[in-house]
Parts: structure tokens; sequence; C-alpha cells
């Protein structure tokens, strides 16, 4: 054992400064016993205890700084007491900016943080908080899903009876003021405000919106289980209420599966009342409801963008547009029917957007046989995604199904890869749809996760002789993040026919075949 | 509140959840915050009867008057006295101690040792074993000094003999007392009983405090939340850290003491050790916060806290609106630095009732303008002041009578709610000294400490029981 003892006259360090250095001198390698102190009797008397004092120390006074060191070798007695010199001199690290953390909703509202509250927690957690976020007078977009119904309910009621939004459970997307909330485009501000009930069914609203050279300026979401009966509407007859007495809103937008009879009811007989110009998107829905004459109804997202747009400029409103398609795509089309085998004659179409897929099988119901869908109710129409694929599939990747403890396919595209490259191998396969959202949200390169995949069913494919036709849509607009231009050209390049509206993919589809 | 409001309105996000949400918003150049969320562990019930109090009116207006009180406090330090002629309840058989209460059996080490040593200082033993017999005879009555008015610093031990300062909160008729801090090293509080401890004690009690009561009482008293306030800013937490607030002290009671008709031999010993212990306020801190915190006992539904206090082996917190019931649960174990030579074997749990002072305020809750004492912690300045922020999430109100300069002279968190504690899982953080668990051996180190999660959700669930009655 060596012993290393230095005294320092007149040398006065804090003594928590001291402890702190000396502790960590004290687990230094080696080292067996450390005492950096000043001289005081206290000090005096430990290191008496620890058998370092020597003639010097104890000669030494308050004022003295002592580094006393027993370790297995003078090299490392000398290491200690220069780390110790080095531990004095070092310069602060810790002096940077630093953030207020809250943990409570609370908390962020008492510092004035918030306004709204994002909620993505796990389900089971989501209405507590949601509910404590509505008391601090927040207005609350709930990502999470797995919320009970009882309790959205209850989440709405408490919201409309305090003047707050309660976007949830399971709002995929809306924009507050421009500002996108989880999925969300980035679209040109102005006077169409919109209510929905549908995640991407809303983002491909705007999208439409923003291509034909109009602009937003709010979108809701609800959550898809608002027009049931059960929650009854009500954060959509809210929406409603707010667009209708918003100044910057022009024209509403309402977009939805077909709601609840009684529900619908009480949204055409508000949408009556308040008298502003409206678009009433019901996905699917009977297009000839009788509605009050500013009222226009629409049974596809396309068409009710094209309406809302000409309501918008004060242009009178086109009739629903006509599904043909123009001349480019009719073209490109039968280029590729021409590519295709006999034996080719299948549709296979793997959608991220929930919404997307279910416009496209209703779109595709009736140019299709046999088609099957995991977002159909229909007898013999409905599948479940894990069945085999066989004949004209339309599938939501999103579903729970395939989601099940993994990212949505927005945020993660690639969960779609492996069941991309298997339509490679099956001779009845003729066309793959795919679409891609971009936006706030999203992933970085959700194309460039996919053209992997495209290429390796094309190569499939190949080895049976066969050409693999693929369609595209792009859900963005050009102020996107990730650049539509560039995920467009990427997929062009890899000769996927893109679309430019989630109708025309599908119908574009349908007519390769 | 309307939602029309939103429209047009520059807004603030609040993302609780998937950080690539905020991460989003933050890229449209919005105000955003990612909370630091994290599931509630409580059970369904206690969780109902939780969120039930946190927005209930009636509290929340019962803890805005207890937080105005606690700020409204102003006190005093007006003499001293035997333990006997002043605390309530005093008897000659009776023996205070620190924490919630405990039996004499149940003690730990250092306080048995204080206790010992009391016994040994009041004659009422001759040596170490019939002090022992005697205090395990049931004939010493024990009770915690905080059910008498008083505070003591770890063992928290009084006797009647013992002077106590005797500190008065001139707005609200409260008094509080505590002993003379003794000093480092071989002390009554860190359980030694040698006979230079109760010559020490003997010595406080024949000169000392005769002498500083007449220095105090010349000057009229000292305004001690004052001399807090002050020392604050000169980098004092006033738990761990006194030596601004000694200095200050001894700045005003040196020329009185020359000139109250004091002894000059006698003025000088009493100011030779007055100047050569630097915790001597922490005597005054305490029960200056006693006696602000004594008149917040009892507001009907209130959820804040009127005492932190351990016994070495459990800790204890008191509500407001619960009086003067204590909850408590196990004391931790402190987090800290060792002096060099001990080990963490040797320290003993949490002790003494000095956490009045976080209860008020100040100590760890003020530890982010005492850079001086943060590496306790091992930490940077920076780990001190977010500390001392994160205890804003579990208080009422911020105190400006206390500002603290390097947090850009905002008040102190002031007004510990316990429902704020449940709901945020954030605990008080109180900066304490540790003592060795053998008796006699004093102080081993310090560090920060936290209360046990189980005393705050006891009391949840007395405050549940006593609302729905």
């Amino acid at each position: 054992m060596h012993q290393v003892t230095v005294v320092r006259r007149n040398s006065y360090f804090d003594s928590v400064t001291l402890m702190s250095i000396g502790s960590e001198i004290k687990g230094r390698e080696g080292v067996e016993e450390a005492v950096v102190s000043m001289a005081t009797e206290l000090n005096k008397e430990i290191l008496l205890n620890v058998g370092l004092a020597t003639e010097e120390t104890d000669a030494a006074g308050p004022n003295d700084f002592v580094v006393a060191v027993r370790a297995a070798s003078k090299e490392a007695c000398d290491a200690a007491v220069e780390a110790v010199d080095e531990r004095l001199t070092r310069k602060d690290k810790g002096a940077g900016e630093r953030e207020v953390v809250c943990r409570t909703v609370r908390q962020a509202a008492a510092e004035g943080f918030g306004d709204v509250a994002v909620l993505s927690v796990p389900g089971r957690y989501a209405a507590r908080e949601a509910m404590l976020a509505m008391r601090q007078g927040l207005h609350v977009m709930m990502f999470s899903d797995n919320v009970s119904i009882e309790d959205e309910r209850r989440l709405k009621e408490y919201a409309a009876a305090h003047g707050l939004l309660m976007m949830g459970p399971d709002c995929g997307t809306a924009a507050i003021n421009g500002v996108g909330l989880c999925f969300a485009n980035k679209v040109r501000p102005g006077r169409i405000g919109l209510v929905a009930a549908s995640g991407t069914g809303l983002q491909e609203v705007m999208v439409q919106i923003d291509r034909m050279g109009g602009g937003v300026s709010q979108a809701i979401g609800t959550g898809g289980r608002d027009l049931k009966e059960a929650v009854g509407g009500i954060m959509m007859l809210e929406g409603v209420k707010a667009l209708a007495a918003d100044e910057g809103t022009d024209v509403i937008v309402l977009v939805s599966k077909p709601p609840a009879e009684s529900v619908s009811a009480r949204i055409l007989g508000l949408l009556e009342m308040l008298g502003k110009p409206a678009v009433v998107c019901f996905l699917e829905g009977d297009a000839s409801i009788a509605v009050p004459s500013h009222v226009h109804v629409r049974d596809n997202l396309f068409d009710a963008a094209v309406a809302a747009v000409a309501l918008s400029r004060g242009e009178e409103v086109p009739e629903a547009g006509s599904t043909e398609l123009d001349e480019t795509m009719r073209a490109a089309a039968a280029e590729a029917h021409a590519k295709l085998r006999a034996s080719q004659r299948n549709l296979r179409a793997f959608f991220c957007g929930g919404t997307l897929c279910a416009e496209a099988v209703f779109l595709l119901r009736s140019r299709l046989d046999a088609l099957r869908s995991n977002v159909s109710h229909r007898p013999g129409e409905e599948m479940g995604g894990s069945e085999a694929r066989v004949g004209n599939v339309l599938l939501d990747m999103g579903d729970d199904e395939f989601t099940n403890g993994r990212p949505h396919p927005m945020i993660e595209p690639a969960l779609r890869n492996d069941i991309i490259v298997e339509q490679g191998s099956d001779p009845t396969v003729g066309v793959v749809l795919l679409d891609f959202e971009l936006g706030f949200g999203s992933h970085d390169d959700p194309v460039g996760q996919t053209l992997p995949a495209i290429r390796a069913a094309r190569a499939a494919a190949a080895e049976g002789g066969r050409e693999l036709a693929f369609v595209g849509y792009v859900c963005a607009t050009e102020g996107d993040k990730q650049g539509l231009a560039a995920q467009t050209a990427l997929l062009e390049q890899e000769g996927v026919i893109v679309a430019r509206s989630n109708r025309e993919a599908a119908l574009l589809a349908a007519s390769i075949l | 509140m309307s939602i029309n409001d939103l429209f047009g309105k520059d807004l603030g996000f609040v993302n609780i959840g998937a950080p690539n949400f905020m991460e989003d918003l933050a890229l449209q150049g919005q105000r955003v915050t990612q909370l630091a969320w994290q599931p509630p562990t409580m059970a369904p019930a206690l969780l109902e009867a939780l969120d039930a109090l946190a927005d209930d009116e009636e509290v929340r207006a019962a803890n805005e008057e207890a937080a105005s009180r606690i700020m409204a406090a102003q006190t005093r330090l007006v003499g001293l006295a035997p333990a006997r002629e002043v605390v309530p309840g005093m008897t000659e058989n009776t023996i205070l101690h620190a924490g919630p209460p405990i039996s004499w059996e149940d003690m730990c080490g250092t306080m048995q040792g204080a206790v010992v040593g009391a016994l040994l200082y009041e004659g009422r033993a001759g040596d170490e074993r019939q002090a022992r017999e005697l205090a395990a005879s049931g004939e010493i009555e024990f009770a915690p000094c905080h059910e008498h008015g008083a505070v003591g610093p770890m063992a928290g031990i009084v006797s009647p003999s013992m002077p106590v300062h005797i500190v008065e909160n001139q707005i609200h008729g409260t008094t509080a007392y505590c002993t003379v801090n003794e000093g480092l090293g071989k002390v009554l509080r860190f359980g030694a009983f040698d006979e230079s401890v109760i010559e020490r004690l003997k010595w406080i009690e024949r000169e000392f405090a005769p002498a500083m009561d007449k220095a105090v009482r010349e000057l009229g008293g000292i305004d001690t939340k004052a001399i807090i306030a002050q020392a604050v800013q000169m980098g004092d937490e006033c738990h761990n850290r006194n030596k601004a607030a000694t200095s200050l002290l001894f700045k005003e009671v040196a020329p009185a003491l020359l000139e109250c008709g004091v002894p000059l031999d006698a003025a000088k010993r009493v100011m030779r050790f007055m100047s050569a212990n630097e915790h001597y306020f922490l005597n005054l801190s305490m029960p200056s916060c006693k006696c602000a915190l004594d008149a917040v006992s009892g507001i009907p539904n209130s959820t804040v806290l009127t005492a932190m206090s351990r016994n070495g082996v459990e800790f204890g917190i008191r509500v407001s609106g619960l009086g003067d019931r204590w909850f408590t649960g196990p004391a931790n174990l402190v987090d800290g630095l060792l002096f060099p030579g001990f080990s963490p074997e040797d320290a003993n749990p949490d002790l003494g009732d000095s956490a009045i002072t976080e209860t008020m305020g100040i100590g760890g809750f003020a530890m982010g303008a005492s850079p001086a004492i943060v590496q306790f912690v091992g930490g940077s300045v920076a780990d001190a002041m977010r500390y001392t922020e994160s205890m804003r999430e579990i208080t009422v109100a911020e105190n400006a009578g206390f500002s603290l300069p390097p947090m850009n002279f905002r008040g102190t968190a002031t007004g510990i709610d316990m429902v704020k504690v449940l709901e945020s899982g954030v605990l008080p953080v109180i900066n304490t000294g540790i003592a060795h668990k053998v008796p006699g051996i004093g102080q081993v180190g310090a560090g920060i400490v936290n209360p046990p999660i189980e005393c705050f959700e006891r009391a949840l669930e007395a405050f549940a029981d006593a609302r729905a009655n």
C-alpha cells in the first residue's frame, strides 16, 4: 500500500464540492481510501480514523486543503491527486438552457403551455387523460383507440357542455388554423371548413381541394364512431355549429360513412337550420336523399372536393362527376392491359388509408366480380385479413389484425411489403394497387420503403413469364414535407402508374383488368 | 369557452404520447410541450377518488386559503426558555422526539441514544443502562415534537430542562419551539450521549440560553422570516445550508449580546459558540416554518401538507383538511454523499423534523438557488434547478417572499398538494443530513430523500372516506 498526502495552505474549497470529489476518487481503481477536505478539526479526526493523518495534516488548519490517498501503487496515488485537481478546475457543463418538464396536463396548463392536448397514450389511460385535459380547459385530439363507446360519449358530452373540441378517440387527422395534427397534409389556407369522421377520408378531400386550387379554414376530426347511434354525432354537430359561426368559413364539408338514420336526420336538420352552404360526403351513401338546396350530397371523396371548391368560389356546383377516365389514363390503362396474360384477371389492393380502401371498394363493387375486402360488412364480400387472398381483394392494412402491436402502415409502410411480394407468385394477379400518404405524422419516405417489394414482386412474376401492373396513388400536396414530386417520380421511374386521386386510382386499376 | 375561440388564435399544444406528433407540430413552428407522461399505477378506486378531488372547487379554494396563510405568516424569534416552562403539555416525564409517534422499542439506534442522553442530562439516570431501563419502564411519556408545537432536527429529542427557541407567527397567533443547535460531531441529535455532549447541553441551559434570551429580548425579537428571505438570496436553502442565515442572525445578535448586560466573558463564549456553528439557524428556520404551517392545520377540504417528518423508521405526513392525523410509510434511505470513512451500511434511514422546511417551500424546494448544496446529489446546478422547478408541479402557489435569484426571482414552490403529488408521481425533494445508525457517531453524510408514496396514498384514502361521510 502506498500513501500520498498533499496539503495546500489557504486554498478554500466548498465542503460539498470536496465530498463529491472525494467519493469519486474513492471509487477509482486501486484506491483504498481517500480524504479530500479542508483540514477542520472534524476532518482531521476523520484522517486519523482512516489512518491517513500525517504531521503535516495535523498542523494544517481549516483554511488548508488536504488530499490524502491510500492506494495499491504510487502511480494510483499520484493519478488520484491529479484527478482531484482536474475535477476542481473542471468547467461546468450543465449550464445550458433548461426546459420545464411537465408530467401532468394540469401542470402544462398551469404553465400556460396549451390550448390543445394531442393524446396518443394507450387506450386504457386515454379517457382519463382526456378528461383531465378538458377540465383544464384544453381541447383534445385523441389518436388513441380502444376507448369504450360509453367513455367516448361521456367525454363528448362533457366537451359539448363546455365548448370544447373532443376529436376522437381514434381520430387520425385534424387541422386547426392550418396546423396539421397527427396525420395531416399541408394545404392552402382558404374558406372551406371540414368535419370528418374519417382520417384518410378527410386527408383525401383536403388534398383534392388543394390540388384544385381551393383552400381550407379548419378541419375537425371526430373519430370513426361519432355518428353511431351510441354517440349520436355529438362532435360532428358541435363541429358544424362552430364552422357555421366561423367567419373564416364559407363552405362546410362533412365526411363520413353513412351515419345512423337518426343521426343523419339531426345533422341534415342542423345544416338546414344554419343555412351555410354545405357538402355532405356520406361515402357509399344514398346521393339522392332529400336535402335543402344549399346542401349538396356526394358519395365519394373526389366529388365532394369538386363541389366544395365550386361553392367556395361562388360557382355553380357541378353535378356529381363522371366516373370515366380521361384520355391519358385510358391510354395508360390500355398499354398496361396489353402486357397482361389471360390468367391475370385479378386486382390486389393494399391500402394504408382505411377510408381510401372503403372508397375503392364502393367504386369497384359494380366493376369487378367477386370483390372481397376486410373493410366490407356485406355478406359474401367481407373477409378476414388473414384469409387466403383469392380473386379481387382490397385490404385495409391499417386494420388491427395487421397492426397488432406494430405501428400503423402510414408510420411504417414496410408493414405491407411481404404481402406485396407474394403477389408476384400468384398467376391470377394482374394489377397491384397501392396508396401512399405523405404529410405530417407519416413516414419520411413511404415510396422508398415500398420500392424493394415492388421490384421483388415484379421479379417473381417475371420468373413465371408475367408482367405485373402497379397503380399508385400518393395522397399529398406539393407542400408536404416528404416532397410529392420526388415520391411520385420514384414511383414513375419504377413503372408504377400514378393516379391523381384515390378514385382515379381505383377506376384505373379496374380498367387495366 | 367555445370551439370558435380556437380559430385564428396562436395555439399551444401539449403532446401526450408518441413524440413524432410533437416533432411534426414543432416542424410547423408550433409551440408544443411534450408531457413526461407516466401511466398511473394507483388502484382504480384510488384514482377515481383522486380525480374527484383534483378539480373540486371546494378543495381548490381551501388549498388557496392554505397557501395564502403559509405565505402571509410573519415569524419572529421572541426569546428562549426551558421547555417545561413554555412547551404545551410538557411534563417532567415527557420526552419529545422527531417524526410520527413511535415507541421506545421501535426507535432507531440514533433516537434511542439521544433519549439516553436526555435522561442522563436531566439527571433521571446515572448511566446508559439505567437510562435504557427507565426509557423502557413506561414511566417516560414519548410524544412527537409536532404534537407539542415543537420541531427537532434529527432525533429531535426535547426534555423538560432543555432551553427552546420561542418563535411566534404574529399573523396567525401560533407559536413553535425548537432546541438550540449543538453544532456538528458528537451531539445529542445524532444519538451521542457521552460526557462532552451532556456538558455542552448543560452549558447551553446554564449560560447560553439565558444570555441569548436576554439579547433577543433586548432587540425586541428577531424577524426570522426576513432572515430566511435574505439567506435564500445568499445561497442558503435554510435546511442543509444555513451559512448565510446564521451569519445574518449573528450580525443582529452580536451587538445586543454586548449591550444587554450579559457578562463579557459569557457573551464571548456565546458568540464563539454561534460563530463556530454554521447550522445554528436551522433550529430557527424549523420553528419558523412550523408556526407558519400550524396556522394552516384543519382547513376543511384542504389537501395541502402541514408537516413532513421522520422518526428514523417511518416517514409521516399531516394534511390540513385531516387535522392532526399522521399518514405514514417506511422511511427511505438518503441518497447522497458520505463523509470519508463511512459506507452506505452505516447510514440510518431518513430522520428528523427538519423536512418542515420543505413543507414550507424552502430546503430542497429552494435548492435551485443554493448551488453549493447541489453536489450532494452528485449533480450539477442545472439538476438542482430542475428539482426546484419540478416542485412547482406539486404545489399550490409560488411564495414571492422567498424569491430565488438564479430562477429569475420566481418564488419558491409553496403549499404541497397531496393530490398533485399523487397525480404527477413527483415526490417532494428533501435535502437532509444522514445520521450514523450507531448512536453517538454523528453525521455521516448528506443528500436528498423523498417521502414514501404510501403516506400520500393513505392520506388520499382517508380524505375520500372523510368526504364520503
